[in-house]
């Protein structure tokens, strides 16, 4: 299989190229996403492959479009509406929460509603509170949607190309830092990833971190620090939150005995919780410390930078949970 | 000997209209019944009254014309061609309803029948009918897209991000905005800046109509012009039309403190049910004895559809995880 190396963006770009060449019923829409090529180019050159009736800008009115995606969904099509900051997604609230998630059960399974709604998240830009946030925890919280997190290039090419496929609403969440800064492996031969698998991202022996989209970088940045003072960590990145893996986890932590969950949501009620409580449950006679969470202060993003960097989980605070757990572990 | 009226339209279409007006009324009357003798669970949002806008818009649609629904829905369905044993059995949450009990009286849908599910969010399905008129255009049949919501959604912002993008896109859209008169308990003057929506529509750039809402007829006429625009892509239009609910926002609102006795007496002179069948009497198309036939027939119809939902099964619970995904 040969492979080259493609930024975060440069995958997603080439997952919808393909998957708009695959299927003629796939509509993006958006602002910005035509002409423009999106403000962070991951549509770049699509509306000049396949015209203004697939790739289609959008009047500034999230909740008009996506609304209208649903529509669209459920006669027939798969519209992909881009939420260009993911903390604009809230003014889509009612039609992703109220309408996509529960036309089919309200319907009694009379329609389906494949939407792939892509959203981006994170922070670290000093774009400020309205341009930081990392929302996918609250859609996780919702039935009737599926919610993707991926980390890689390879995991975000495979996972959208599945999201683009799925015959339900699927809300994808793109870390913004990422798109440029992160670069990868992607096969030039085409593959899906399927929904409800997790990953091991390094293997280790003595903890595990969960960590997920860009904390995964973080995460495997700690376990490299902590394995030159002799620790073994696993990184394990669940890649999407609906369906979750809870097996895999589970199964880690059964392994090394200590977890520690990170995320760049906020920490109260957040992923990080819904995962301790998974793993509390799934590996509770095998824990040998507290579960640690590492997650955004629960504070608006702010603005300056060492306010900001404070605020969103970094290295740092990944090696001081380990060492807390690794302090904590009982006598064997 | 008097002069006998010409019909205003083909018999067969009066009649038609006629007996799904019927149905509506007999139906919403009946569910009245049914929730007052503790045979379904929850409320419900009746349409008495308001029988002659569902039906003279939906009688100007074609069996593939989509439309959307609100929380009083249960007309528009019946005007779509829904049937009132699913229907029924739907209301009391029997696994026999459109829905298997999922949706309940506020979302009655067949989706076959082109019915985009029925919205507890007011508002909320405008979102749906233009996205449904997208498609419609993208397949290029002539198919359009209604959207059905009351004088209190017209104030939501989704109205006017989705007629916005309808008519610069030119989507084949018709918004039907139900005046009832009141936005549950306040009337709709309170609520609305300037002249209603219709004026709003003609500064969109689309056409804004008004029509008498209890005239089938009429609402039959402003719905054919409008739609036929749209078939052949001149893009989305609104139509306003006044009526009246005669019951409450609920069946468990008497609807009489917030209203009063003289504005509801002239409304039931304007009753949409009597203006039709005195039509089809002056026009010689039905006989008084065929008009006491078909409201017989549709009355058993109805009653027959609460005795069996009343003995349907509830839907097992195995099925609450049912038609989540797909
Ligand atoms: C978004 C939203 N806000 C408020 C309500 C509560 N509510 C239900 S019906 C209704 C009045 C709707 O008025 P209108 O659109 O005129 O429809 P009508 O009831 O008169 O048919 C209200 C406020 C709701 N269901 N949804
Ligand atoms: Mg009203």
């Amino acid at each position: 299989m040969s492979t080259r190396e493609l930024t975060f963006a440069q995958a997603i770009r080439e997952a919808l190229d393909e998957e708009l060449a695959r299927d003629e019923r796939i509509v993006l829409f958006g602002e910005d996403i035509g002409a423009w090529g999106g403000v962070f180019r991951t549509t770049e050159g699509l509306y000049e492959k396949y015209g203004p009736d697939r790739v289609i800008d959008t009047p500034l009115s999230e909740e008009g479009y996506v609304g209208m995606a649903v529509g669209i969904a459920m006669t027939g099509m798969h519209p992909v509406p881009e939420i260009m900051f993911g903390d604009f997604i809230t003014l889509a609230m009612d039609q992703i929460v109220n309408q996509a998630a529960k036309m089919r059960y309200m319907t009694g399974g009379q329609v389906a509603v494949p939407i792939t709604i892509r959203a981006t998240m994170g922070g670290g830009r000093s774009s400020g509170a309205q341009h930081s946030q990392s929302w996918h925890a609250w859609f996780a919280h919702v039935p009737g949607l599926k919610v993707v997190v991926p980390s890689t290039p390879y995991d975000a090419k495979g996972l959208l190309k599945t999201a683009l496929r799925d015959p339900n609403p699927v809300v994808f969440f793109e870390d913004k830092v990422m798109y440029h800064k992160i670069k990868g492996p992607v096969p030039e031969e085409e593959y899906l990833i399927p929904f409800g698998v997790a990953d091991i991202k390094r293997e280790g022996k003595d903890v595990t971190i969960i960590a997920l989209s860009r904390m995964v970088h973080t995460a495997l940045a700690a376990a490299e620090r902590l394995a030159q003072e002799g620790i073994s960590a696993e990184v394990v990145d669940p890649r999407t939150l609906t369906p979750l893996d809870e097996e895999t986890l589970v199964q880690s932590v059964c392994k090394t005995g200590g977890a520690v969950i990170v995320d760049e949501g906020y920490t109260r009620f957040g992923i990080t919780a819904e995962l301790a409580a998974v793993i509390a449950k799934g590996a509770f006679d095998y824990l040998d410390a507290p579960i640690e969470r590492v997650g955004a202060f629960d504070v608006p993003i702010p603005f300056s930078p060492p306010l900001e960097f404070a605020t969103i989980p970094d290295e740092e605070r990944i090696v001081q949970a380990v060492y807390r757990i690794l302090e904590g572990r009982r006598p064997q | 000997m008097t002069e006998r009226r010409t019909p205003p339209l083909e018999p067969s279409l009066l009649i038609e209209m006629y007996r799904r007006m019927l149905t509506i009324r007999f139906f919403e009357e009946a569910v009245f019944e049914v929730y007052r003798r503790g045979w379904m669970p929850g409320l419900a949002h009746l349409s008495d009254g308001q029988e002659a806008t569902p039906v003279g818009v939906c009688m100007a649609l074609r069996p593939d014309d989509t439309i959307t629904s609100t929380h009083r829905g249960h007309g528009h369905i019946i005007a779509k061609g829904g049937q009132v044993e699913p229907m029924m059995a739907e209301v009391m949450g029997k696994v026999t309803g459109y829905c298997r009990g999922k949706g309940g009286e506020m979302h009655i849908a067949d989706v076959s029948l082109g019915i985009l599910g029925a919205n507890g969010i007011v508002g909320g399905g405008l979102g749906i009918a233009a996205g449904s008129a997208f498609t419609a255009k993208r397949e290029g049949k002539g198919r359009v897209s209604v959207a059905f919501f009351g004088d209190g959604a017209a104030n939501q912002g989704l109205w006017y991000e989705t007629a916005n993008i309808a008519v610069l896109w030119k989507l084949p859209l018709i918004y039907v905005c139900e005046n009832n008169q009141y936005t549950e308990f306040t009337h709709w003057k309170k609520l609305t800046a300037g002249e209603g929506l219709a004026v709003r529509a003609r500064a969109m750039g689309m056409p804004g109509i008004e029509v008498d809402g209890n005239d089938v007829v009429a609402v039959y006429q402003a719905a054919r012009e409008l739609v036929e625009r749209a078939r052949r892509g001149e893009g989305p239009a609104t139509l306003v039309c006044h009526t009246i609910r005669y019951g409450g926002h609920h069946v468990g609102d008497p609807g009489t403190a917030y209203r009063t006795k003289e504005e509801m007496e002239e409304w039931r002179k304007k009753d949409p049910i009597e203006r039709c069948e005195r039509l089809l009497l002056e026009t010689g198309i039905l006989s008084p004895q065929a008009i006491e036939a078909t409201r017989n027939e549709i009355y058993e119809r109805v009653q027959k559809a609460v005795e069996q939902a009343r003995q349907d099964p509830f839907p097992p619970v195995e099925e609450v995880y049912e038609h989540v995904y797909a």
